[in-house]
């Protein structure tokens, strides 16, 4: 089982590497919409202090849809994908294997690059190891229930449109917690959590692979 | 052995349009009698609130909406689930006539909760727990309607749109409790409005207002429903006959 | 039994006529579009189908007689 993971990271990757503009582009453009905003809303820091979770969550968002659209779409385009559905092992198990190499390709690097960011908006050392590990946590359930539409729009005209109108109304937990994990922090509030909605939204990390499978097989029919 | 067989009769398109086309006036007769004993009860008996003065009528079609706007979801995902599961043509017809009505309610009960608001909390919209997860099912029924309007083959269209209405209606309750989450995380923004112990005359008028909607939105979605039948079918005999009718008998 | 003691004191609703008709007004004029819109979408449906089933016959008619 495993083993059928590995097998679709590593070729992800490999084709994710020989195309690392896409990669370095979805990153650029995290960066590029963060630094907008103070030149938006003006340079205060007590205010960019406090806008800080909110904008870099919802850049990391608008981030991640960038490379949704391609998730399926060259796999669909050349057959391998109707190899794989066809193949003896559940299609569920790509499915996860090639949301972890999404993940591994754009929400690794935007938690990377986040605490850099979170310099310019001011905030402090604890807000910033906040920070981060919320989005290494909360862009995986991105990169899943991206999955999800982008499996649902595969081979619709505008469906890179459609694909947001879809799985950005879908993002607002991740985007409340991740925000709202930051904001507790940086105003000292900290601990405050609703964790039955939390482990609720836990739970359905499992189930996300099977219903973009689920999807897939619908849009190969 | 007859239940499975009726079952089966009016889950076929070819028995559900005649059916469909017999009811919608009850349905609509039905609603409009239910609306002007609501309106009757809720505009003209009812007392003025003590707290809210006579703006609390907006009550009256604000809860309704909001009501069936869930309601009509909830009935969307429950058609996705059976199409799913017995692959029958009608449930997706189905999901698909009832969206522009629910989303319609949807919008309705964020008018009138921002029309309600502005007299009561000062403000057109306020980001509490109920508006803002209102507004976000308004954005699923939009995201519902226009994948299956992406999708040109009816029988993907349904298949895909059910399988979205299904996400959704698993992600409603995480996006319900983490919008609450939000908004207790954000106090001083949030607004409550207090229920005043409703009068019986006012929650009677609010019940009977509640089937109106009710019964409107199964007749528009009967009608809705019957045009969809129409276009899929139309290779059908049933169609070419019912069209062939329609030509000498004027519009039903 | 009626509560209200004149008509304009019905349309004023105790100062909050333009919100509470605001929102009355906007249900009515929904629930009134609605019908008519799916109706007519009814009407123009039928005709077009009408008018395919037509041109189908017309083509097999053709198909027949050569």
């Amino acid at each position: 089982m495993f083993r059928i993971i590995a097998a679709v990271i590593g070729r992800d990757l490999k084709l994710a590497m020989r195309r690392q503009a896409d990669i370095v582009s979805a990153l650029f453009f995290f960066i590029i919409v963060v630094s907008l905003f103070p030149l938006g809303v003006g340079p205060e820091p007590d205010l960019l202090r406090k806008l800080a979770p909110g904008v870099l969550w919802v850049a990391a968002l608008l981030a991640t849809m960038l490379s949704l659209p391609r998730l399926f779409a060259d796999d669909h385009r050349d057959g391998t994908l109707e190899q794989l559905a066809l193949a003896p092992h559940p299609l569920g198990l790509v499915v996860t294997g090639k949301v972890i190499a999404h993940w591994l390709v754009s929400g690794l690097p935007l938690a990377l690059i986040a605490p850099v960011l979170g310099v310019q908006f001011d905030l402090s050392a604890d807000a910033l190891i906040v920070l981060t590990f919320a989005i290494l946590l909360g862009t995986p359930a991105l990169s899943g229930i991206g999955a999800i539409g982008a499996a649902l729009t595969l081979g619709l005209r505008g469906g890179g449109v459609l694909l947001s109108l879809l799985v950005l109304p879908l993002y607002i937990p991740v985007l409340i917690f991740g925000a709202g994990a930051v904001d507790a922090t940086v105003t000292g509030l900290g601990g405050r959590s609703s964790f039955p909605a939390r482990r609720h939204h836990f739970c359905l990390t499992r189930l996300r692979p099977w219903a973009s499978a689920a999807a897939l097989k619908i849009a190969l029919e | 052995m007859t239940d499975r067989f009726n079952l089966y009769r009016f889950a076929s398109p070819a028995t559900f349009y005649p059916l469909a086309g017999t009811l919608i006036p009850y349905f609509a007769a039905v609603s409009v009698v239910f609306g002007l004993a609501g309106l009757w009860l809720g505009m003209l008996v009812a007392p003025t609130d003590f707290q809210q003065g006579e703006g609390y009528r907006i009550i009256f079609i604000h809860v309704p909406a909001s009501w069936m706007s869930m309601f009509i979801y909830l009935v969307m995902a429950f058609w996705a689930a059976i199409g799913l599961a017995f692959n029958t043509r009608l449930s997706g017809m189905m999901a698909q006539a009832l969206a522009p009505t629910g989303a319609l309610m949807a919008f309705l009960s964020l008018w009138t909760g921002a029309l309600w608001g502005k007299p009561m909390w000062g403000a057109w919209w306020v980001w509490d727990a109920r508006l803002t997860s209102e507004l976000i099912l308004l954005f699923l029924y939009i995201g519902y309607m226009a994948l299956t309007a992406a999708i040109d083959d009816p029988k993907r269209a349904d298949k895909a749109g059910g399988l979205l209405l299904l996400v959704g209606v698993v992600n409603i309750p995480i996006i319900y409790f983490s919008v609450k989450w939000w908004n207790t995380l954000h106090q001083g923004s949030s607004v409550n409005l207090t229920k005043s112990s409703m009068a019986e005359t006012m929650l009677w008028g609010m019940l009977l207002m509640a089937m109106c909607f009710w019964m409107y939105s199964i007749a528009v979605a009967f009608m809705r429903v019957r045009t969809i039948m129409l276009e899929r079918e139309r290779h059908t005999d049933w169609v070419k006959a019912e069209l062939a009718k329609a030509g000498n008998g004027g519009e039903q | 039994m009626i509560h209200w003691t004149s008509f304009s004191d019905f349309l004023a609703m105790g100062g909050y006529g333009l919100y509470v008709w605001g929102s009355f007004g906007a249900t009515a004029l929904i629930m009134a579009v609605e019908p008519i819109v799916v109706a007519r979408n009814r009407k123009t449906t039928i005709a077009r189908l009408r008018r395919q089933l037509r041109a189908d016959a017309r083509a097999e008619n053709r198909n027949a007689t050569e």
